[in-house]
């Protein structure tokens, strides 16, 4: 965190100035390690078994926070019957289909009961909560950044003594009695004192009078069970209380301005705005039959109905009628996957001819990245957006493949356009930041040139395409000409006015005044709203995301510093904070509370303002109406924290420790050895290495220096950055330096399956050879930001990444990678293509490897 | 003469407090005439470091229509007006001298960059996006409705503002296309 999100850490440090305990758990050895009281190098890919010890401890030792749990979490619900654990079948939960390599998730719901996911994937149950026919078998999965809501129908059983065979917490603790100190030993390279003690802080920093907080970057995403990396984190937090509290919680630090906001607003193909699902194409779907699959009896998502009607009158306006469905008809249909993986298969078969890349580098920042490139070369056009001339711009000039003769200039016929971009000065807008605060910048000057923001490119371009199609008849037309497409323009650009924007996403009233929270949304086409959860950002007309209050003018919650969503709700689910008479925990951990009429506190109350403590819903209550004055946790089918998850994911209601796709190790934990139903794709540039190879037998992590961003695109041109930081290198050990002859400030070749690249040596002891499953492990550390372009350069790490993914995100796992290094520069020219061959035939790679379940 | 003296280092730090001579004793007329950037600016424009999420703010200084210097606002409660080495570099990221601020053109298996204006590219850009969509245009897959286009593919928007995300999606959902991704999947 001091690394890559250093002014955020501040408030750690500041937390540790007041007494806190700083654990850091990572790796290497980093600038956080150097100001934390204890940091715990582990192997990279082994969090799952690491936190499942925590778990495992808190149960044993019982030390979980028995009223928060029995009241705010779904620990004593009861199971159905013909659930099976990875207790009982070795690694793997019922409903594995090995054919399809996916998981029929039916087996995993609540006796009596089935629940509707709180995000993730929702439509997996699509026949089952429609009784509709469908005729197309659903591969697609899940999304991990969800908003959360989740519906259930039937009468949900609970065992409030928590003792029934059958309930979250016997199955939970069976679940994780194999993770054991030793364990975590074996499959982390923890010592088992090192873990104790990680245990004893973390648990006694828990309950009512403390709270411990998880923070973790994205890196927790990149791997074959990302998903449940955090799913474990949820358990714990849950089981120890540390949910809707202050100073609790599980914080993902995000790596862009605005990566929050480009999922809640989604540049993502399986959402819409507010994490309403994409529909999936089914037979004659109507709107009502979409809401009653995807939307919830129970909780707030049971208003689905009025969030998707009024986006589409946002979107469709006049057009969008009770009589045709509110224009639902209109959205494009998902058969599948179709995540920017499945894209780049899709250029190199052919059926995907055109690109837009805006402010994005796949040409280094993806995995595998001479397989982005390829699918670019494939391509008609490619349009890249961006300040300077990025290697997804200039691949077809001077990219790898030109060098090696994979690829000759002359052959490729893409077309390539290349327009500048404005920059976060020359324009209006709001980012959301990973608090889901969203913060307005201003323009300061102009654009020069022909740099103009995407704002202005995106209404420009949808302006022309839809004057050169007007008049046509043509059904597939009618969305795009029945757009509202009518936004202010200013200066002599003709520049979009943001605000204008901005109005829209909030959304109006009959009236056509601005609405100020999404209660006030309706079903019946009388208001509009481009995303529901940010409804209120433009209440009362004024740009809520604009307010700049100065800190010192206000208190430590500083609700008027801009606008975070929901509702200017500033921690989710604080509800939670106070037990369930609506008294706070402890005066310590105060912040919202019942006074006898009304919810109070520090901060925006994350409920119904008039429910009190007590209220029981009416048989038959619906939406948020069913929610008890207990139900905390609000947009939850059944009001409760999820320590075991009927629905949403597919890849298993519990985590369980599963190998990297590509390990040296084989798993100590279970017979099955990597996620069953991760997801691989078969391609001559993409082969896999056999687990526990002897060829590649360390182990690779990517991450972020400081002085770079991402893909390079904003710092490897600018001088400060590229003086601080001016080549690509690699982290090694002095151990590891010695057994393979690798010398400080020299060069090493690093290779997988895929390919080969070289790094400066950087001999450090801030990397550790561990001990796992009895041998000693060294790992090597690769700072993602390279490319060949740019003032700053190396060549990119990315290059030796597969592409393996997460079954419910589709993320692609490049924290921990199988690798060997050597001494020396990479082979040049078509004698790279000769050394790697070389590799894969020692490893006696084919097509088929790592292809297994 | 008085003013010669005075502007002679020993004299001032003999007669002023600064008797080590390391201070204001020692500081030449150049550079006491020197006034920070942010001094003479002509306006200050509130903004955001378009770097990672944590969102610290910035204040955009700006003269003669430039911008002159980007500082850490310290009113924000996020960042207490501090930024980290990319947040401090966003100067010379707005401002430096790699920004391109021409349109450029690669033809069909053309060996170098052209220029074009912003008006032909885009001209040309809408041309081929209604190609494009036109020929990987379904109704239909396996007898379910799918209306849509698998002809063209976008990626990109952390970087970007929620109100441009927001177009985007609004429009290539509106023209059928669904291969609609960023950097949240990465
Ligand atoms: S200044 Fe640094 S920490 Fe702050 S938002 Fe920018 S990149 Fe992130």
């Amino acid at each position: 965190m001091a690394e890559c999100h250093p002014v955020g850490f501040q408030w750690v440090m500041e937390a540790k100035a007041r007494g806190a305990t700083v654990v850091h758990v990572d790796p290497r050895f980093t600038r956080t390690s150097a100001l934390a009281d204890l940091h715990v190098p582990l192997r990279a890919g082994s969090d799952i078994a690491f936190l499942g010890g925590l778990v495992n401890y808190v149960l044993t030792h019982e030390k979980d926070f028995r009223e928060y749990v029995l009241a705010y979490t779904n620990a004593a619900t009861i199971v159905g019957e013909e659930f099976r654990d990875t207790e009982d079948l070795d690694g793997v939960f019922s409903g594995l289909d090995r054919e399809n390599r996916s998981y029929d998730p039916m087996t995993w719901q609540y006796e009596g009961a089935v629940v509707q996911a709180a995000s993730g994937e929702r439509d997996q149950e699509y026949e089952e909560r429609t009784e509709a026919e469908s005729t197309i078998r659903e591969a697609a999965r899940g999304e991990a950044h969800g908003a959360g809501g989740a519906g259930v129908s039937g009468e949900i059983h609970t065992d409030e003594t928590l003792t029934h065979p059958r309930c979250v917490f016997q199955i939970l603790k069976r679940h994780y009695a194999r993770y054991t100190p030793e364990m975590v030993e074996q499959v982390c390279g923890v010592p088992q004192e090192t873990f104790r003690r990680v245990c004893e802080l973390v648990t006694e920093n828990s309950g009512r009078e403390r709270t411990t907080a998880f923070a973790y970057a994205v890196g927790w995403t990149q791997h074959t069970v990302g998903a449940q990396y955090i799913r474990t984190a949820s358990i714990l937090q849950s089981l120890l209380g540390n949910i809707g509290r202050p100073g609790g919680g599980i914080l993902a630090l995000r790596g862009h301005a605005s990566i929050q906001g480009s999922t809640d607003i989604p540049t993502l193909f399986n959402l819409l705005p507010g994490y309403i699902p994409m529909p999936h194409a089914h037979q004659n779907e109507t709107l009502d039959e979409f809401v009653q699959a995807e939307g919830a009896e129970k909780g707030y998502w049971g208003n689905l109905r009025s969030y998707l009607v009024s986006l589409m009158k946002a979107w469709w306006g006049p057009a969008a009628t009770e009589d045709n469905d509110y224009a639902f008809g209109y959205l494009p249909r998902l058969t599948g996957s179709h995540s920017t993986y499945e894209t780049v298969m899709a250029q190199l078969e052919g059926t995907c001819h055109g690109y837009f890349l805006m402010g994005e580098n796949p040409a280094v920042g993806s995995a595998n990245a001479k397989m982005q490139r390829l699918g670019m070369a494939a391509l008609d056009w490619l349009v890249v957006r961006d300040f300077s001339l990025i290697e997804s711009a200039t691949w077809w000039k001077d990219g790898p493949e030109i060098e090696t003769g994979e690829l000759r200039t002359e052959d490729i016929g893409t077309e390539v356009f290349f327009l500048p971009a404005a920059a976060h000065t020359e324009k209006s807008g709001s980012f959301t930041n990973t608090q889901r605060l969203l913060q307005w910048h201003r323009q300061a000057v102009e654009p020069q040139g022909d740099a103009r923001s995407d704002l202005w490119f995106t209404y420009h371009l949808g302006r022309r395409i839809r004057a050169k199609l007007a008049g046509s008849a043509d059904e597939m037309n009618r969305p795009l000409l029945d757009l509202t497409w009518d936004y202010p323009v200013h200066g002599a650009i003709a520049e979009p006015d943001a605000e204008a924007v901005l109005a829209e996403i909030n959304g109006s009233g009959p009236d056509g005044r601005p609405l100020s929270a999404y209660t006030e949304l309706t079903d019946d086409g009388s208001t509009s709203c481009g995303c529901w959860i940010y409804c209120g950002v433009y209440a009362d007309g004024v740009n809520q995301a604009d307010r700049r209050k100065p800190r010192t003018e206000q208190d430590w919650v500083a609700k008027e510093w801009a606008w975070a969503w929901p509702a200017n709700r500033r921690i989710l689910y604080n509800r939670a904070s106070a037990d369930p008479d609506g008294r706070p925990w402890s005066e310590r951990k105060a912040y919202v509370w019942w006074d006898g009429q009304k919810w109070t506190g520090h901060d925006v109350p994350d409920f119904e303002p008039g429910k009190a403590p007590d209220y029981r819903p009416e048989e038959g209550a619906k939406g948020p109406d069913a929610l008890s004055g207990t139900d905390a946790f609000i947009m939850q089918a059944d009001g409760k924290a999820w320590l075991y998850a009927p629905a949403g994911l597919v890849d298993g209601p519990l985590p369980a420790h599963y190998e990297p796709h590509e390990s040296p190790f084989t798993n100590p934990l279970y017979s099955q050895q990597s996620n069953p139903v991760r997801q691989v794709i078969r391609h001559p540039e993409n082969r896999y290495q056999p687990p526990g190879s002897e060829v590649f037998p360390y182990v690779t992590t990517t991450y972020r220096l400081t002085e770079h961003h991402t893909a390079g695109g904003m710092s490897r041109w600018l001088p400060y950055l590229a003086e601080l930081q001016p080549e690509f290198f690699c982290e090694i050990s002095p151990e590891l330096a010695a057994e393979r002859g690798l010398e400080h400030l020299g060069w090493a070749t690093i290779v997988t399956a895929r390919t080969a690249i070289e790094a400066r040596v950087l001999v450090t002891e801030r990397l550790t050879p561990l001990r796992v499953g009895g041998r000693t492990l060294h790992q090597v550390g690769l700072p993602y930001h390279w490319g060949p372009n740019g003032l700053s350069t190396g060549d990119a790490a990315n290059e030796l990444a597969p592409v393996v993914l997460d079954p419910n995100t589709h993320i692609q796992e490049v924290k921990a990678m199988a690798c060997d290094i050597r001494p020396g520069r990479r082979p040049r020219g078509p004698a790279l293509l000769e050394f790697v061959r070389e590799y894969r035939r020692r490893a006696g790679i084919t097509d088929e490897t790592g292809m297994e379940m | 003469m008085r003013g010669w003296l005075e502007s002679w280092p020993v004299y001032r730090q003999f007669r002023g407090e600064d008797r080590s001579g390391r201070g204001e004793s020692a500081m030449s007329r150049r550079t006491a005439e020197l006034r920070p950037r942010v001094g003479t600016a002509d306006r200050v424009v509130k903004s955001v470091c378009p770097y990672c999420a944590v969102g610290c703010g910035q204040d955009v200084f700006v003269k003669d229509e430039k911008v002159v210097q980007i500082e850490g606002d310290p009113d924000s409660p996020v960042s207490r007006g501090r930024l980290c080495p990319k947040g401090s570099a966003s100067l010379q990221l707005t401002t430096g001298s790699a920004r391109r601020y021409d349109v450029l053109y690669r033809r069909p298996y053309g060996t170098e960059w052209e220029r074009l204006s912003l008006d032909e590219a885009m001209d040309m850009i809408a041309d081929r996006v209604i190609e494009a969509r036109e020929r990987g245009w379904q109704w239909e897959e396996d007898g379910a409705r799918v209306r849509r286009t698998m002809g063209f593919a976008s990626l990109g928007g952390a970087t970007l503002d929620n109100e441009e995300n927001y177009l985007i999606k609004k429009l290539f959902t509106a023209l059928g296309a669904i291969q609609i991704e960023n950097q949240a999947r990465i």
